[in-house]
């Protein structure tokens, strides 16, 4: 790859949500600012910026990673997915963003997108996840409205729907 | 989902916010775009906790392409006003600094510029010259004569002192058989909501207008401050709020200043501004809760009855008093007697600033350090006369016969029955249970400990409150304030479907669902048939001073008026519908989306065409009819009347009722506490939304067990800010956060629409003590203090350290010392030259771009420093004294840069060693700025790192020469 | 708190990361998974003048087992690592307290060794079981023992233009038993103290981290009735600091006991 001057935006390719996406970013551009600013995407938040908070966490290539740590030029070619690919159409919800709904799970919804981004590539991963494993994975995620509790409900019981539908 | 088995209200319905925000589709600020030509702001912070600014050196930011334009506190202040201050005082309160700095953070310069990474860009170029100032951040010590001042016109750094009297305290006192008493401090926590502060601003020359869209919270008196500063009349300020919030706890009432700051650069723009926060500016500068040092002291029988007490509050602001401050320490004044019935009391409040970060609403609002010291000292009473504590809360509890009862600094407890929810939390919280718990790990040598508290929650805060700050003759002057209006608007449109709108600026609490539940039960219609809007545009909705989201006023008074307004709404339908239902209004039932006359269900009307009605044939109604139907309901409870003339203050409407007890383990080892079991009771008088309940309890009992266990807002003693991060601003994950059982007992207040009180602060006031308490009990501590560090509470388990340093570095002390020594195969008189020659040490300073000799004993330069990748350009003078020709200097030096800055001082020595030389050094430094307050935990490592390298430069350059083995070391990356 | 400007090369060989590095200097900065440069980055806390990202350089990407090592590339992740077959029983201990999941999913072994922060965990691992690092530039390849590589706070023997190829780690042996054990403030937070042990016929080696500037080891006797003594001495040994979040004190009362409960429980699975 051609050295990318820091002056000029370059122009960056990547497959989001399933569909080929393109813009220009410097190379200091982050992937946060790339998705939300660029694109416009703004299902993924930036809550610190330094890797603690878990609000800006997509998939990369399939894994949870934080976004504000990422230059939107080191995904060039990735497979990035966000929240907004969650829902399977307009107006349902997944099993996953059901059980939240139901489990008071969120509340200012604002840490929400990375939460779900982790559980949901975390539960295809490893579908018999039992709470010790889930609490483990969601400490990469800050949360300050709801003390977490409901969070964990619903995990579990995503976790448990998501492997009845795998065997129905 | 459709007939309701009984009522919408009380249930747990899904609420209608999710979806949005489940699927990415929230409205939060910085989702909501910007016109286009909108320039982004950031902004130069203050490095040090006090200095003067000497001169600020813009030119080269200015010049940056991209950058629209570089404010500086004397910018603002001729196109601003000072913001009110609270007190009387003589002093001003700018949202940037003038003239001098007062905590690290403070904003210094305003950057104005076509993108925030090229305004970020122009900070680098910006070059403040700062002369410190010793600084003060104990709030004891700023009251000594000796202190720093802040504010010179205010002579000392007391900004308010008051005392009050009640009932007959020095009788009490006087014939108390047990006089008990405590002392407590309360760290700075704060609330930290994930989402951080974002203001965008536009102003129009033509109208002189400002318009302004912020992720606000109210309450909507600062809408006054903010205009006031502005210089506009209130309808020149337009605020505007977005549909969704990432959370606030309190903390989004402090965006005002940084609101007065983005309008004013709108304005010298003339183009919209737009700021969104970063987390290190959060941290360091947008609201955090007081700390408070407290002496509470007790009158007490000798069966562990209170009959007096007496506070003495010292309440830390911090470097500017903000509005609405000092409210944090008045906002629980009518219930300092908590959920306890004693008649006599004594307060002495003080107020003081210190060069920390200026404080403002934040969860628990006052509460967390009342009860810290009141039920603390509630178990210090049963341990000094030999009771069970359950026992001295039993006996002193207000009685549920009293109620409503008037505290004796002037509450109106509403309503409860404090007794019998005790007894209940204690026997389905399985009390006896946790006795034995406590009792089988005790056997085995683990530490274990029980801790209670019993608190009153205060909700729905009077107006007027504050206003005890001034004396009776001083309100007098100022006219009364009193009262908490709440407004709901409710509309029918043209296809008769219904939109409710509010001022109540939620913050995810569910607002819309719980007021669509509210409005369906008075309409007899489903929730999800109602739209509720709940942003704010103070230009076209009704709002009062107290809207807002504070305060837990949601469910006592919004959704009160919510249904006032439903009331209304329904008596028009009523009226409307009884002609064509030929029964009388009162006979006119509303219900499964119909109006039908009572009794007979089949003589009905759809609900839509009679709500429709008056926008297509108003004609055929009566006069008074005819207009849209549209209402707009205030409310305000009578009882909030302003403080009398003998300082009594109902300072809330409701007071829950909240009774925890906790079990914890405290490891042996590593000194961490564990909470085993948490129970809470509470009684928030109606339950509106079970659901939501729960998340209010919850959250507030993991921000509350954050304050007792992780978080603290640390400053040094020198003012530097320690916890500018997530990393060392430590908010608890899942692992550390335990399942409270949360339990209820409902006694409905007699004062709200609904019977609801508020629910969402009360963990963050009972629970930091009742972990506290538990911990004392664990380990039989006297005085405990927040946050319980584990390093701290293993000092009691551990013992002495064996063979430990003679003197170790008193704690938090932030002076970095350290020692080492280099050796060169050189003479002495060689290296002596060396360090008197500026050629040789610009070769020697690692990193040095120029030196200059500005004394035959002093150096400038501008140096390149560095650790790993952390680097950094800082201007360095460097001076030698005491010299000892050739065998001793002092070298002291100080350095400053965009990273921060330091000072140190090191005795060189140098000694001959068989034709080498030996060059030994120790030195002390301190180090403040950004990297103190985001790599804190990396100083001292760095700072030797840095010092090691000077002299192992000094080491290489004095002999340029190596020897072939030390040559071949080097190459092969093994040099000592 | 966005990243000041930069250049960057997607190096996709290791002769062009090399020569790039080589070519620039104290300029350049090798980018890996980005988890502890990034920070820093937003921060501008570092500036550098170009970033090489190596993680498209196919070559780094592998971890391979080589006589009685496992030598795990640049570019090896460490969640993937986590999943590997052959992973030492120490480092799969360990891996799981190196930050999140999150973090995990981007971060380098490598990265970590390279940034050789006093509290992580990998560098530890290396240190306890004796591994050694694979450093190559455009003029030459070498390996040094992890006891000579980390030398300082953030500081190692690494020189500007060198790039860590890979680190080996011996393959566990028969009859030795491992233990590690961390304390931080919350999980997922730099250790405060972190202990590894490696328990062997003629005794246990004990590395600590999160007390000195770069970890450090020594060697104790098998027979535990010396312990305390050793501990005590090694405690003693490590010039322990004072911060935010535990006292120097502290640090080394850990150092004492959570170092001796780790050594028990590695001489246990010994057994
Ligand atoms: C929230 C959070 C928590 C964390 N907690 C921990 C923890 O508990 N323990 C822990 O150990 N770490 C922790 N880390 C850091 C860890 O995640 C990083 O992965 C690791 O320190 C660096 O690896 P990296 O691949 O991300 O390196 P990068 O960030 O890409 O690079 C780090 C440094 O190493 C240099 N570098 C990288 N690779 C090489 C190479 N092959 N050769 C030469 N130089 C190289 C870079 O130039 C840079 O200076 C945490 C990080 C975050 C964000
Ligand atoms: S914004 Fe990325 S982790 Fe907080
Ligand atoms: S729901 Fe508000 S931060 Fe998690």
């Amino acid at each position: 790859m051609p050295r990318l001057s820091a002056a000029q935006r370059h122009t960056i390719r990547f497959t989001l949500n399933g569909q080929p996406v393109q813009g220009e970013a410097e190379p200091r551009l982050l992937l946060t600012d790339f998705l939300r600013h660029v694109l416009g995407a703004t299902g993924t938040h930036v809550g610190c910026e330094h890797g603690v908070c878990g609000a800006c966490t997509v998939q990369i290539d399939g894994s949870p990673a934080r976004a504000c740590l990422t230059l939107a030029v080191q995904v060039e070619g990735s497979d990035i997915r966000t929240v907004e690919a969650l829902a399977p159409a307009p107006g349902r919800l997944s099993i996953l963003q059901e059980a939240f709904r139901r489990h008071h799970a969120l509340q200012c919804g604002f840490c929400t997108a990375g939460i779900l981004m982790s559980l949901d590539a975390f539960l295809r991963a490893q579908p018999d996840a039992d709470e010790a494993a889930l609490r483990d994975l969601l400490s990469g995620h800050l949360c300050r409205c709801t003390g977490y509790a409901p969070i964990i409900a619903a995990a579990l019981d995503a976790a448990a729907r998501l492997r009845e539908t795998a065997h129905a | 989902m459709d007939s309701p088995g009984d009522k919408w209200v009380g249930q747990s319905l899904p609420r209608f916010e999710d979806a949005a925000l489940l699927t990415g589709r929230g409205r939060y600020f910085d989702d909501c775009g910007a016109p286009p030509g909108t320039l982004h702001a950031a902004i130069l912070r203050s490095p040090h906790g006090h200095a003067l600014i000497e001169a600020i050196d813009t030119a080269a930011a200015r010049a940056l392409p991209g950058v629209a334009a570089v404010l500086t506190g004397e910018d603002i202040r001729t196109s601003t006003t000072s913001l009110v201050v609270g007190v009387k005082a003589p002093m001003e309160c700018w949202p940037i600094a003038v003239e001098r700095v007062r905590y690290v953070g403070e904003p210094v310069v305003l950057v104005v510029a076509t993108d925030r990474y090229v305004a970020e860009d122009a900070l680098d170029l910006i070059e403040v010259r700062y002369t410190p100032l010793p600084a003060v951040t104990d709030p004891v010590v700023a009251l000594t004569p000796e202190a720093p001042v802040l504010h010179d016109g205010l002579k000392g750094n007391l900004a308010s002192e008051r005392r009050f009297r009640y009932g007959d305290p020095e009788a009490a006192f006087a014939s108390a058989a047990h006089r008990i008493a405590i002392d407590v401090t309360y760290p700075r926590s704060a609330c930290t909501p994930i989402e951080c502060y974002g203001v965008l601003a536009d102003y129009d020359p033509g109208e002189d207008s400002y318009d302004v869209f912020a992720n606000f919270q109210g309450p909507f008196s600062i809408h006054a401050v903010i205009a006031r500063a502005l210089r506009v009349p209130g309808n020149r300020l337009r605020l505007r709020t977005p549909p969704d919030s990432g959370g606030s706890f309190g903390v989004k009432q402090g965006v005002f200043p940084y609101i007065v700051l983005m309008a004013a650069a709108a304005r010298a723009c003339g183009r919209p501004v737009k700021w969104v926060e970063d987390r290190l500016e959060h941290l360091a500068a947008s609201s955090v809760a007081t700390n408070r040092v407290t002496r509470l002291e007790a009158a007490v029988t000798a069966d562990g009855i209170i009959t007096a007490l007496d506070w003495d509050q010292l309440e830390d602001c911090g470097a500017h008093l903000r509005a609405p401050e000092p409210a944090t320490l008045y906002r629980m004044h009518g219930n300092m007697t908590g959920a306890y019935a004693v008649r006599n009391v004594a307060i002495r409040n003080r107020v003081v600033l210190t060069n920390k970060a200026p404080t403002g609403l934040n969860r628990g609002f006052g509460g967390p350090q009342v009860y810290f010291a009141l039920e603390r000292l509630v178990q210090r009473i049963a341990l000094t006369l030999g009771l069970d504590p359950l026992d001295v809360i039993r006996r002193n509890l207000v009685p549920t016969s009293a109620m409503p009862y008037r505290t004796a600094s002037g509450a109106l407890l509403d309503s409860g029955d404090y007794a019998t929810a005790m007894e209940t939390a204690l026997r389905e919280g399985r009390h006896d249970e946790l006795l034995r718990r406590r009792d089988a790990a005790r056997a085995e040598g683990r530490p274990y400990g029980i801790g209670y508290t019993a608190v009153v929650e205060p909700s729905v805060s009077n107006m007027g409150y504050i206003t005890a700050v001034l004396t009776p003759a001083e309100r007098k002057r100022a006219g009364p304030k009193n009262g908490a209006q709440a407004t709901a608007t409710i509309q029918c449109d043209a296809v008769g479907s219904v939109s409710v709108h509010v001022a109540s600026v939620p913050q995810g609490q569910g607002h819309r669902t719980v007021l669509a539940q509210v409005v369906a039960d008075e309409l007899g219609l489903r929730p999800q048939d109602i739209r509720v809007v709940t942003d704010i545009d103070t230009a076209k909705d009704a709002w009062s001073i107290a809207s807002g989201n504070y305060a837990s006023r949601f469910a006592p008074a919004v959704a009160g008026v919510a249904r006032i307004a439903a009331q209304q709404l329904r008596t028009r339908l009523q009226r409307i519908a009884a002609p064509l239902l030929n029964v009388p209004p009162d006979d006119v039932v509303l219900a499964h989306g119909k109006l039908h006359a009572r009794g007979n269900a089949d003589n009905a009307l759809p609900f839509a065409r009679v709500a429709s009605s008056p926008h297509w044939a108003p004609g055929t109604l009566p006069a008074e009819d005819s207009a849209p139907l549209r209402e707009t309901a205030w409310w305000t409870p009578p009882e909030l009347t302003a403080p009398t003339e003998a300082d009594e203050v109902n300072s809330s409407l409701c007071h829950g009722f909240i009774f925890d007890f906790c079990g914890v383990e405290v490891d042996r080892v590593t000194g961490q506490v564990r909470v085993d079991r948490y129970v809470t009771m509470h009684d928030c008088g109606t339950v509106l939304h079970p659901g939501m309940v729960a998340g209010q309890v919850t959250g507030g009992f993991a921000h509350a067990l954050g304050a007792a266990l992780y978080e603290a807002h640390s400053y040094a003693p020198d003012g530097s800010f320690q916890t500018g991060t997530f990393a060392d601003y430590l908010v608890p994950t899942v692992m550390e956060v335990p399942a409270p059982l949360i339990l209820h007992h409902e006694s409905p207040s007699p004062f709200t629409p609904l019977g609801a009180k508020g629910v969402g602060e009360g963990n963050c006031m009972s629970t930091p003590v009742c972990i506290a308490n538990a911990v004392a009990d664990a380990l039989g501590l006297h005085d405990v203090s927040l946050p319980l560090l584990p390093a701290t509470l293993a000092r009691h388990l551990h013992g002495a350290e064996p063979g430990a340093p003679a003197v170790a570095p008193p704690q938090g002390e932030r002076t970095l010392r350290g020692e080492g020594e280099a050796r060169v195969a050189a003479p002495r008189e060689k290296v002596w030259a060396m360090l008197l020659d500026p050629e040789a040490l610009m070769a020697i300073i690692p990193g040095a771009h120029a030196i200059q000799r500005t004394s035959p004993t002093a150096y400038r330069a501008e140096v390149t420093l560095g650790i790993g990748p952390v680097k950094g350009r800082y201007r360095v003078t460097l001076s030698l004294a005491d010299l000892d020709e050739p065998s001793a200097l002092t070298l002291s030096g100080s350095a400053a840069g965009a990273l921060g800055f330091g000072q140190g001082r090191g005795q060189v020595t140098l000694r001959e060693a068989d034709g080498s030389t030996v060059i030994a050094y120790h030195y002390e430094a301190a180090v403040g700025g950004k990297v103190a307050s985001i790599a804190g935990r990396l100083l001292d490592g760095a700072t030797r790192v840095i010092i090691g390298q000077f002299f192992a430069a000094l080491a290489r350059q004095a002999a340029p020469r190596q020897p072939w083995w030390q040559r071949l070391l080097h190459r092969l990356g093994l040099h000592a | 708190m966005k990243p000041p400007k930069f250049d960057y090369v997607s190096a996709e060989t290791l002769d062009e990361a090399l020569a790039t590095l080589r070519a620039e200097g104290e300029g350049a900065r090798i980018i890996a998974g980005g988890q502890s440069l990034l920070p820093m980055l937003n921060m501008r806390l570092a500036r550098p003048a170009v970033l090489v990202d190596i993680m498209r350089i196919a070559a780094l990407a592998e971890t391979t087992k080589q006589n009685g090592t496992l030598r795990i590339g640049a570019g090896v992740r460490q969640a993937t690592l986590q999943a590997h077959p052959n992973l030492h029983p120490l480092l799969a201990a360990a891996l799981p307290w190196v930050g999140h999941a999150q973090t995990r999913s981007r971060g380098t072994l490598c990265g970590s060794v390279a940034h050789a922060d006093p509290s992580a965990e990998i560098p530890l691992v290396l240190l306890a079981l004796q591994g050694d690092i694979l450093l190559r530039s455009a003029r030459r390849t070498r390996r040094v023992a992890a006891a000579d590589f980390f030398i300082g706070m953030m500081q190692t023997a690494r020189q500007e233009d060198e790039l860590i190829e890979a680190i080996c780690l011996p393959q566990p042996r028969p009859g030795e038993g491992y233990a590690f054990r961390e304390v931080g403030r919350r999980h997922g937070d730099f250790a405060i103290v972190a202990c590894a042990a490696v328990a062997h016929e003629a005794g246990v080696r004990l590395a600590i981290g999160g007390v000195a500037d770069h970890p450090a080891a020594r060697d104790l006797p098998a027979d535990s009735a010396h312990w305390p003594e050793a501990l005590d001495a090694f405690a003693h040994a490590l010039p322990a600091r004072d911060d935010l979040h535990a006292t120097a004190e502290y640090r080394r009362q850990l150092v004492r006991k959570l170092g001796h409960q780790v050594m028990q429980e590695a001489a246990a699975c010994r057994a």
